[in-house]
């Protein structure tokens, strides 16, 4: 297949265009669906078989030549005026009155990723012109599956004695990055102190900072949020006589997935603050403790911290830094929590969490457990309106972006759509040198009048399994975007009862002789085999994700070339995935209900 | 079909044997023996109609014990036992169970001549195909060892296997052992013939009655209750087979029978165009895992697969044996070897897949003893998918051991005591089966270790061995270091490093053993089994004056190396004793003796309070300090000193900071 026919059958995975006129002065570009390099190029309609792109039918790296003959389109053509020039997902847009010339490649690699100067692409794709040489170059089934691979994640919850007591069987967990380094995020964990089950995915932008620290402490404030009032006393106790705490959380972690040490203690400082506070507040009269409320209660403490440690900041200087990456970057989060029949999804940002309910004939349906915080979201549209003024109402939401910004209408971090315009000033004036040098951070959004414009607050849903209930997906928008929920559903439900799904043979009273079976064995393995490929459902649904065909079938030619484009450019045919299957425990469920 | 057939033929045939049963009682016909009564008491209640129940039957009574009850919950012989392909092979891999198979064989033999009942017998001999060198050599060894018991057997080139079967291929065998006296029986009408013959004995067989549990009293078996009431017995037999781990639990006080049933397929064909001859060998052809024999003139193929599949984890009544579902897709491998190895069956007619559950234990030896635990409770289980080779010589040790207190050969590798309570969780049995089954038809050579249900006990400086590069090996459920692979050496895989010629790891333990010889190492023994005997008076001494053969009234301080031996002069264990005060003495035995060694000693313990045994395994980890140069460490160590006037040899030494010096051993509190 084309890269051209590849470009044009996705959307645009970019979140974050610029708005009109913003790059009018500093970067001539291309305007419009036909000539956008903004990096969501799935959007951009090329026209097949357009004069100006005769080396899209190469095969890869044809995609470094792409972007060619493109910026040449767009030199000749500042008369479209509009260019789009954002590399990175959520946010883009230096300020317009900025010279062309002091756009420069941040030295930080952290700031790499806030904007990139048109120079460089030129440079880049020159480069790159000159070194690709048009052969054909395929990764081979073992190379696709190391790289498919790379990242995923198995947890079985471990059988008590030959049987399995718990609601989740286990799940599978996978990521695939497009971005370098990956911003998505995610966690797991058993609740050790109270039951239950804690899973996320969490998608960052503007950097990995916060979804990393978010990925961290999440669950924590979650965990906390849960515990009954002894509990905490007890803990605190013990932090106050220095005794060994009792472990709150049992992570289930890929190796990949790391926590960082530094920070560790502030962390737990902030962490502490709260529980202190919920012990405080605790009037002892409601012992019942509302899942949903400590979700919201946890996700919006937590982003509250995430200011606030901005604002205060900190001596050692590496960690006055990270406190201000972290707060400066965003992060969405969709976090589900089982203990029992009882599911709860929180949702803040455009992750979804989909249910797999399998219907009496067999089939497959998904169930939606959360609602996207953007523009697509007429609830959200309306709540945003009605949050601030009238005379902002075409301004708060513009081309489908917050402030014409950013795509998630929900976030952690985000201090640019939070804070009033005098204390982001003076944060960073009091900050570090090289928040001093980013031009992005210095850059207020524009039409900025009443803020916050942004919010952490999680969206809760309450669902109650049933035996019929089979998995949760738990996925960011790399996945949704890319694929239908039904298709998503389908793919991991055959994936999961695959096994069940040939029929048994029986001979009966047929006459069948050892050969004919034989045969016929032989071609049912065969089958099997290409179906178990994968040992995990998420790496399955990111190989369907990524390598589906028009057919809905994976085509091993176009997943080898989505997964050999060089770093710098996969970004713009993909997103980040990141993907957790939960597979429920139909027999426990049921018992669940049998018991009431 | 094949269902019906089988059923009609036992009909037939074991119409007679009923009738024997029944009159043998009361003159009542078998359909009114259910009704009957079960008897007050009796000496010995057998529970299992299986090959294994009939067979401890048998014996007993042609020992002489008449006052025998055999309980079966549901037909006689109904179970794995009228599944099982019945194969009788005495190429086994213990000496023991070659004598237990060539014993079953000798008589099933004559058993129709003695009871008037066809059991199908038919001396077919078998083959063992070799594909590779390896096989055959591991051949080699089986064959040498049936020699010398007297099992004549040879090792034949691929000319003469062709000649001795028609249909097999075998262009790609380098070598095969014939084992001309095996032979093939039918394994229902085997046990129904023994049944019947214990029958005429004077034993009482009742069907359709379950055994619910085993009444004990101080750690000896009173009774048994069933569900049609109760029976009091002095001795019991557990030959319930995959039940038999289920039905030991039900007791006050559990008896642990480390057994798991996996399911198991053969197939059986129509017969041939030209009908097989009935006296065709039966093919094993390990390295294709399967096994054939003929039947009814087409062949019965089974055969042992990489991926068992455990079954009745949760436990299952036996009804739901018989609606066991074929699985032709698990099936395919072991159908594709077939055809590999006799490819002109390919236009031959499939008439069934059977599928009938067998039962593996953790170490592929069946389980063959007296509870630790409960005397006067017997068990009889766990063939390993060989009871029918067993069944005659298995059920003879057990009824010897009852009846003379011990069976006339050493069947210690079988005893029930090899197991701690530790092997004995459902998990641990599922996951090690997975690895037994499969192990049947692989190549054993020496020194294995399952690698499945490990670290079940490890000593407190497991981390610190491993980090050093131990590889470990597992006794009695205990992680014990074989050798230390220094830094700069890699040794091959697990699965390569199967060998009979000399293995990758010799020089390592060569330098290893010399380092012992002439310098000093330290061993961490602390899987030995530690004992503690201590009394008010004299009588810790008297007891083990009466049990073990050496001296142990010896200075306090000493040491003494001895053994305990049982009333005919064998060993019993071998083991150290300490003397720790005048009334306390330490007692350090091999690790795999903490089941038997203490079953042993409350055995013969006296009843009394002021004598206290106790075992400290876990209290404590030893060091074996060892080497011409291990004083010069010890003294570097200890204030106190350590020349051969001090601490001569065979000498422990008890200080202020409780550390146990020996001059061989060193014991850490």
């Amino acid at each position: 297949m084309s890269i051209s026919a590849l470009l044009s059958m996705g959307r645009c995975c970019c979140r974050c265009c610029c708005p009109r006129g913003l790059w009018m002065l500093s970067a001539p570009c291309c305007d419009d669906r036909r000539m956008c390099v903004c990096p969501g190029p799935r959007r951009i309609g090329i026209p097949v078989g357009s004069s100006g792109l005769p080396l899209f039918s190469d095969a890869m790296p044809a995609p470094a030549q792409l972007f060619f003959p493109l910026l040449r389109n767009c030199e000749l053509s500042r008369i479209y005026g509009t260019a789009c020039y954002c590399h990175h997902k959520h946010l883009c847009c230096p300020p317009p009155y900025l010279p062309q010339s002091r756009l420069r490649y941040s030295p930080h690699p952290a700031y790499a990723t806030f904007c990139r100067p048109k120079e460089s692409w030129w440079q880049y794709t020159q480069g790159r012109r000159y070194a690709s040489t048009p052969q054909k170059f395929y990764l081979t089934p073992p190379q696709v599956n190391s790289i498919l691979k790379a990242n995923e994640y198995s947890f079985k919850v471990p059988e008590f004695d030959g049987k399995n007591v718990s609601s989740v069987l286990g799940f599978d967990s996978n990521q695939l990055p497009a971005n370098a380094p990956i911003e998505d995020r995610r966690s797991a964990a058993t609740c050790l102190q109270t039951r239950g089950m804690l899973l996320g995915v969490f998608d960052g932008h503007a950097g990995c900072a916060c979804s990393q620290a978010v990925s961290e402490r999440l669950f924590y404030y979650i965990a906390v949020s849960l515990l009954p009032h002894e509990t905490l006393l007890e803990i605190e106790n013990a932090v106050e006589s220095g005794r060994a705490l009792l472990p709150i959380l049992q992570w289930h972690k890929h190796p990949n997935d790391y926590f960082s040490k530094e920070a560790s203690k502030l962390y737990f400082n902030s962490l502490r603050t709260y529980w202190q506070e919920l012990i405080d507040l605790n009037t002892g009269e409601s012992t019942d403790i509302d899942v949903k409320e400590a979700l919201i209660n946890a996700f919006k403490r937590l982003d509250n911290d995430i200011s606030l440690e901005a604002q205060v900041g900190d001596p050692n200087s590496f960690l006055n830094y990270l406190v201000l990456r972290v707060a400066f970057s965003g992060a969405t989060a969709c976090v589900a929590h089982v203990d029992g029949v009882d599911l709860h999804v929180a949702n803040t940002g455009d992750s979804r969490a989909m249910l797999g309910v399998q219907e009496e004939d067999g089939s497959w349906s998904a169930v939606t457990l959360s609602n996207d915080h953007n523009a697509q979201n007429e609830r959200e549209l309306e709540r945003l309106k009605l949050e601030h003024p009238k005379n902002e109402a075409k301004s708060v939401v513009k081309q489908d972006r917050l402030l014409g910004l950013l795509m998630p209408f929900r976030a952690f971090g985000d201090v640019k759509f939070k804070w009033s315009i005098d204390l982001q000033k003076r944060v960073i004036e009091s900050g570090p040198d090289q928040l001093n040098d980013n031009e992005y951070t210095k850059f207020i959004p524009p039409n900025y009048y009443t803020p916050p414009y942004l919010t952490a607050e999680p969206e809760v849903t309450y669902h109650r399994l049933r035996p019929q209930d089979k998995f949760l997906v738990l996925a960011t928008d790399g996945l949704w975007e890319t694929m239908h929920r039904q298709d998503v559903v389908r793919i991991v439900g055959e994936y999961l009862t695959g096994m069940h799904h040939q029929q048994p043979i029986a001979v009966g009273g047929y006459k069948v002789t050892l050969g004919q079976m034989h045969g016929l064995l032989t071609e049912r393995r065969a089958k099997m085999s290409s179906v178990f490929e994968d040992q995990n459902a998420a790496t399955h649904l990111i190989r369907h994700a990524v390598g589906n065909n028009e057919f809905g079938t994976v085509d091993h030619e176009r997943l080898s070339k989505m997964l050999s484009l060089p770093e710098e450019l996969a970004r713009m045919y993909r997103d980040d995935i990141t993907i957790i299957v939960v597979q429920f425990n139909s027999h426990v469920v049921g018992a669940y209900q049998n018991q009431e | 079909m094949f269902h019906r057939l089988l059923s009609v033929v036992r009909r037939q045939r074991t119409g007679r044997g009923w009738q024997n049963w029944s009159s043998g009682r009361s003159g009542a016909s078998a359909a009114e023996a259910h009704s009957v009564a079960l008897p007050a008491q009796a000496q010995v209640v057998i529970c299992g109609g299986g090959i294994m129940g009939t067979s401890v039957a048998y014996h007993l009574s042609k020992m002489g014990w008449k006052d025998i009850v055999l309980l079966e919950q549901g037909r006689l012989a109904a179970g794995s036992t009228r599944f099982c392909a019945g194969i009788l092979s005495t190429a086994r891999h213990l000496s023991i169970e070659q004598k237990m198979a060539d014993y079953s064989n000798k008589l099933y033999q004559q058993l129709e001549q003695e009871t008037g009942i066809q059991t199908g017998y038919i001396r077919t001999g078998s083959i063992f195909l070799a594909q590779t060198q390896d096989r055959l050599i591991s051949l080699k060894r089986i064959n040498s060892r049936l020699n010398v018991i007297g099992i004549p057997s040879e090792i034949i080139s691929p000319k003469k296997v062709a000649e001795l079967h028609p249909l097999l291929n075998v262009h790609d065998l380098v070598g095969a052992m014939h084992v001309p006296e095996d032979a093939v029986v039918s394994s229902a009408d085997v046990a129904l013939a023994l049944a019947s013959a214990a029958s005429q004995n004077g034993v009482q067989i009742y069907d359709r009655t379950s055994v619910l549990h085993v009444m004990v009293k101080k750690g000896q078996v009173t009774g048994v209750e069933t569900d049609k009431g109760q029976i009091e017995c002095q001795y019991f037999v557990n030959c319930a087979g995959q039940w038999a781990y289920e039905l030991g639990l039900s007791n006050e006080e559990p008896v642990s029978i480390p057994l798991h049933a996996c399911e198991h397929f053969y197939l059986l064909t129509r017969p041939l165009e030209t009908p097989l001859q009935s006296n065709t060998p039966t093919i094993v052809d390990a390295d294709g895992r399967i096994y054939i024999r003929n039947w009814q003139g087409g062949i019965l193929s089974g055969g042992f697969e990489k991926n068992p599949k455990p079954i009745f984890t949760e436990g299952k009544n036996q009804l739901e044996i018989q609606n066991l579902q074929e699985d032709w897709d698990h099936f395919e491998p072991l159908l594709s070897s077939l055809l590999r190895r006799m490819p002109e069956l390919d236009t031959l007619e499939i008439m069934k897949l059977v599928n009938c559950p067998e039962t593996f234990t953790p170490d592929m030896r069946c389980i063959l003893g007296e509870s630790p635990l409960v005397q006067g409770y017997f068990v009889l289980a766990g063939m390993n998918s060989a009871g029918i080779s067993f069944g005659g010589g298995a059920g003879r040790y057990l009824a010897e051991w009852m009846v003379h207190g011990y069976p006339s050969e050493n069947i210690w590798e079988l005893d029930l005591k090899r197991f701690g309570a530790l092997q004995s969780s459902r998990t641990f049995l599922r996951h090690r089966v997975m690895e037994v089954m499969p192990l049947l038809y692989d190549l054993k050579v020496p020194r294995w270790d399952f690698q499945t249900g490990r670290q079940l006990r490890t000593s407190p400086l497991y981390d610190r061995l491993d980090a050093q590069g131990a590889r470990w090996m597992e006794k009695h459920g205990f992680e014990r270091p074989k050798y230390f692979v220094p830094p700069d050496k890699d040794l091959l895989a697990l699965e390569q490093s199967k060998t009979f010629y000399k293995p990758d790891w010799f020089d390592i333990v060569e330098s290893e053993v010399k380092c012992c010889k002439e310098a000093v190492c330290v061993i961490d023994m602390s899987s030995f089994t530690k004992f503690e005997i201590t009394s008010t008076g004299d009588q810790a001494l008297e007891v083990l004056q009466y049990l073990f053969s050496n001296d142990l009234d010896v200075p306090v301080g000493h040491i003494v190396h001895t053994g305990m031996l049982n009333e005919g002069g064998g060993y019993e264990n071998d083991c150290s004793i300490a003397r720790l005060s005048k009334r306390s003495f330490f007692m350090i035995s091999p690790t795999d003796q903490q089941v038997h060694c203490w079953a042993w000693l409350k055995k013969h313990m006296p009843e009394d309070s002021n004598l206290l045994l106790e075992d400290v395994t876990w209290k404590y980890t030893a060091l074996n300090l060892i080497g011409p140069r291990a004083v010069d460490v010890l003294s570097e160590l200890s204030y106190a000193p350590m020349t051969p006037d001090h601490f001569p040899s065979l000498f422990c030494k008890v200080s202020a900071n409780k550390v146990l010096f020996s001059s061989f051993l060193l014991v850490l509190l």
